[in-house]
């Protein structure tokens, strides 16, 4: 049911009804109706997730943007969805809702940026990583910082299919169902994408080593 | 800012596959059903093969009452705490709230020790390997039950939140072990509940992973 009521100042606002289970017509930029499109989800309602979810972009991606610059914060973002998803069996309709998504959404983006510093560990190129040693043992890091940046052109290289399932399962650490999620491929592909993905990367890498030999 | 074609494609993909959940409790609610039920359980162990008359003497002395308090605190404040950081949008702060137990529990058992060193009390290596087995034997039950009822939640940092619970759950054995053991502390007691306690939380903590995500 869309109702009109009137604010303090004589401006009208819409607001979210649960009637019989069903939330109506509202105002979905209201984070106050957040809460009630929540609980709404949580009993099924599945139209009221999904205005919910799309609602909800904007603010996780402000909240993501303040640790995270460009392309990222997209990837981000949807980690966040994957996550409420996940969990949102956990809210509790007494409490706020976009508390609750705040929360989330930064935890998601301090993972994401452990994640981004695992990674970088191994890809940053360094000069000084460039001088060798005498005890070959000595080498091993730099041979690694070495291999890593070529494992990012490997990489993007790779057909489309085992570029995505590398991207989503092992670059992004997300579960082989969240990933399915995104992509919107079977567990089952998934699967054979990133295990073809590695056997073509080991091909490329350990050919690139032998042309450097 | 307009939405990517993909963050686009993942809402519709998640509504679609949204059915009705079930909501979680409170944590408080949680816990007190956990802790009731190893009362309960642990209530009709105590009466039917504990020597209670021995625990009821050990209560008299004022280090050992503190003591046991402060065991019997750390588990129930670190039940709690476990279940309150269970849930996603719950303070990390809550990882504090067994510390100041967790401290006096240790500081007056190390007090014990000394004092047992000092009188010169006599090391039993058979009891102490005893009280490893009762220990282990406590924690892995309950540690199995708490494990599933705190996964539920999926949390985002299973692994503290499973060393949590495996702290609430080394407290509350070390506490039932004392129904069973009335004897001063001696050093290799301290150092056999410490490994014990240490390997509750440490395969609390390296299973919850792979828990979570079964």
């Amino acid at each position: 049911m869309l109702t009109l009521r009137g604010r303090p100042n004589g401006r009208p606002y819409l607001f979210v009804r649960v009637v019989s289970g069903m939330v109506t017509q509202g105002d979905d930029t209201n984070r106050e109706n957040w809460s009630r499109l929540m609980q709404a989800a949580q009993d099924g309602d599945r139209a009221a997730y999904e205005r919910l979810l799309r609602a909800a972009v904007p603010f996780i991606r402000t909240v993501v943007a303040r640790q995270h610059r460009g392309d990222r914060i997209e990837d981000i973002v949807q980690d966040v969805l994957l996550t409420v998803h996940r969990v949102r069996h956990t809210y509790d309709p007494a409490r706020p809702f976009d508390a609750w998504l705040a929360t989330i959404a930064r935890r998601r983006s301090i993972d994401a940026i452990r994640r981004r510093g695992r990674i970088a560990a191994v890809e940053t190129t360094d000069d000084v990583a460039y001088e060798t040693f005498a005890d070959p043992g000595a080498n091993k890091d730099t041979e690694l910082t070495v291999q890593a940046s070529g494992l990012g052109a490997a990489i993007a290289a790779l057909p489309e299919g085992q570029r995505e399932a590398i991207e989503l399962l092992k670059v992004r650490d997300l579960s082989l169902r969240e990933a399915s999620q995104v992509s919107g491929k079977s567990i089952a592909a998934l699967k054979v994408n990133v295990h073809r993905a590695i056997k073509t990367l080991r091909a490329r890498l350990k050919g690139s080593r032998g042309d450097d030999e | 800012m307009t939405m990517s074609d993909t963050t686009d494609q993942l809402i519709a993909r998640l509504s679609a596959d949204a059915g009705p959940v079930q909501r979680l409790r409170h944590p408080l609610m949680r816990a007190a059903a956990w802790l009731g039920c190893v009362a309960i359980g642990s209530g009709g162990v105590i009466a039917a093969f504990a020597d209670t008359s021995a625990f009821i003497g050990r209560a008299h002395d004022v280090r050992q009452m503190v003591e046991l308090t402060a065991t019997l605190a750390t588990g129930l404040l670190a039940i709690v705490a476990a279940f309150e950081m269970s849930l996603p949008d719950r303070s990390r702060a809550w990882a504090l709230l067994p510390l100041p137990a967790l401290a006096a529990w240790l500081a007056t058992t190390g007090l014990g020790c000394l004092q047992g060193w000092i009188a010169g009390t006599p090391t039993d290596l058979g009891e102490s390997a005893e009280c490893f087995l009762i220990l282990l034997g406590t924690s892995i039950p309950l540690g199995l039950v708490l494990s599933w009822m705190l996964l539920r939640a999926k949390p985002l940092a299973p692994a503290s939140v499973a060393a949590m619970g495996g702290l609430g759950v080394a407290g509350i054995a070390a506490f039932l072990l004392q129904f069973f053991h009335p004897f001063d502390v001696t050093v290799i007691d301290l150092a056999i509940h410490a490994v014990a306690i240490g390997l509750v939380i440490a395969v609390s903590a390296l299973s919850s992973r792979k828990l979570a995500a079964a």
